[in-house]
């Protein structure tokens, strides 16, 4: 059953060809992608029809690789962009929610701890639209009243950001408070009796034994915000970041482009986990 | 000000910022626009249109009631799928391949729905892997009809979420003494008896967090139900997103995303209620 107890062989296999399944399961779609972005076929499935870089790096008129579809590759910078935005927003909120709510005592805490959770259980859509709904009032008041341009409030770039960053400072905060959990509270006592203020010991002290938990909650929040679809597509202007783009080739104009770009995801993805697991093993 | 009070306001500042303007606000927003329709002269007024088209409409309420079904299925059936998996990760595996199989559940996760489910499109469309193997096997003479079914929204609903499931059942797993186990071994346990006695009581923390949190997102998912669901396959968020970007009625949007927004918090909280657990520890 465990490790330590020994099993009858059919359970012991029977379990085996479980886990294989669900990880075949698991790796399908990854692989299925993967190797179709090769494929020498102007429709995204089967059958295969040979090998081709074509949807890499063709650029003839009814073939138009990765690298040559400016719109596909705009929308990959569109979607960095707003990944590193809002990554460090909600890192930096994030870490200092961590600390107002782990290390302070204040009026409503509780209350307040809350809203900051709340974007656990809202589904990503209800934080889209309530956020849309409410930029487009308060920028319709400015333009009305004031007679000056509002296209901060209204969908593009920056509402994307802000939209992403509500939830994106929650998983922040999550990340960064666990770690804050094992903070030993007599080092900053030390750094206080030795007339640091507070903000010091902060800075000196809880930030670098915070470094790990920030790092992994940028990294995090980095990728929650490039794949994101449910709460962008409500907040985004002319300018589409890749899960949007891709969405809408899906529906309307698929080719196997989408293949090509979807191999490249799965690829640095790899690399990074790759990186990671042996970095972990090296510690 | 004294130092200390102000880190207080310093650390105080930005998080109030960051809830009241883009969390409480919002929501309030949300619920005002809600009960107001707007007439052909572009006036808003007062209204409880939005909320009685819903009653009274047949489609919109039943998808309701559909969304909330199909999610409460997709939370068990991923409870079901990955309840082994977690445990062989962290009880049965040697230890030297726990790292790289539990790194590898995190891959897809990474790479994003979007191009998981477009993934699982090309599998189960009619020239997909599926169909075009059991057609070479000689099993099929015609392709079957797998995508655009419930299947294959189901199948989309389960892979995007179940990672969300499996992770908070892991950690909890890590945290079971080996000993415990070993000790109802001895003592002539049945396996049956020692999951149901041990194992599950045990990750119960785990298996209510991963199911609060696979429900709120398959609940208000779009993605799997738009690219891989039928046309007889409704979910409430399609709903939402035609009312905001269709039909441009915002006002009866935000009342259908009200709506969603009570369907999901009752659920949670009696998900809550029923195993005694707090809101709080949903997140770790």
């Amino acid at each position: 059953m465990i490790r330590s107890l020994p099993s009858t062989p059919l359970y012991k296999n029977g379990y085996r060809v479980y886990i294989a399944l669900f990880f075949i399961f698991l790796v399908l779609p990854l692989l299925t992608i993967s190797v179709l972005a090769f494929n020498d076929s102007n429709f995204i499935a089967l059958p295969w029809k040979g090998f081709s870089l074509d949807w890499f790096f063709a650029n003839t008129d009814n073939r138009v690789g990765l690298f040559y579809d400016d719109d596909l590759l705009r929308s990959i910078w569109v979607s960095l962009l707003t990944a590193f935005v809002m990554a460090i927003l909600s890192t930096v909120v994030g870490t200092i929610a961590s600390l107002l709510f782990e290390q302070e005592k204040f009026k409503f805490k509780g209350l307040l701890y809350f809203f900051a959770i709340a974007p656990l259980i809202i589904p990503g859509v209800i934080l889209g639209i309530s956020i849309l709904v409410s930029s487009t009032y308060v920028g319709n008041i400015i333009s009305d009243k004031f007679h000056i341009d509002a296209s901060f409030f209204s969908p593009g770039f920056w509402l994307v950001v802000l939209g992403q960053f509500s939830f994106g400072a929650t998983y922040a905060m999550l990340m960064v408070g666990a770690r804050l959990k094992r903070f030993d509270p007599t080092l900053e006592e030390a750094a206080l009796s030795l007339k640091a203020t507070r903000l010091q010991s902060i800075y000196y002290i809880t930030i670098p034994f915070l470094k790990p938990a920030i790092i992994g909650a940028f990294a995090v929040t980095f990728l929650i915000s490039f794949s994101n679809f449910n709460t962008t597509i409500f907040l985004v202007g002319s300018d589409p970041t890749l899960p949007v783009e891709m969405f809408s080739r899906i529906k309307y104009s698929s080719t196997p482009v989408l293949n090509a770009v979807s191999f490249m995801i799965v690829l640095v993805v790899s690399i990074i986990a790759m990186i990671n697991l042996f970095m972990s093993r090296k510690n | 000000m004294s130092g200390n009070k102000k880190a207080f306001y310093f650390l105080l500042l930005p998080v109030l910022l960051w809830l009241v303007l883009l969390i409480i606000i919002p929501h309030i927003d949300l619920f005002i626009n809600s009960f107001k329709v707007v007439d052909d002269n572009g006036n808003s007024t007062w209204s409880l249109a939005n909320y009685s088209d819903f009653f009274s409409d047949k489609i919109y309420w039943r998808t309701y009631i559909n969304t909330a079904l199909y999610a409460i299925g997709v939370t068990i059936l991923a409870f079901i799928v990955t309840f082994p998996v977690a445990f062989y990760l962290t009880k049965v595996v040697s230890k030297k391949y726990a790292g790289f199989f539990t790194l590898l559940l995190l891959i897809p996760l990474w790479v994003g729905e979007l191009v998981t489910i477009y993934g699982w499109m090309i599998i189960l469309g009619d020239h997909g892997v599926i169909n075009e193997t059991l057609m070479w096997l000689g099993i099929i003479k015609k392709p079957i009809k797998l995508l655009y079914t419930d299947f294959s929204m189901i199948i989309g609903l389960l892979y995007m979420s179940m990672l969300f499931m499996i992770v908070p059942i892991m950690t909890t797993l890590d945290s079971l003494d080996d000993s415990l186990i070993e000790a109802a071994s001895d003592l002539g346990a049945s396996k049956w008896t020692i999951i149901w006695r041990i194992v599950i009581p045990h990750s119960m923390p785990g298996i209510v967090n991963g199911s609060i949190i696979v429900f709120m997102l398959v609940i208000g998912d779009y993605v799997a139900p738009n690219i891989l669901g039928g046309k007889s396959s409704l979910w409430f968020t399609e709903q939402i997103y035609d009312q905001f970007l269709s039909t441009f009625n915002w006002n009866e949007g935000s009342a259908f995303g009200f709506l969603l927004l009570i369907l999901s918090s009752v659920i949670v909280w009696v998900a809550l209620k029923i195993s005694g657990q707090k809101l709080e520890k949903v997140g770790q």
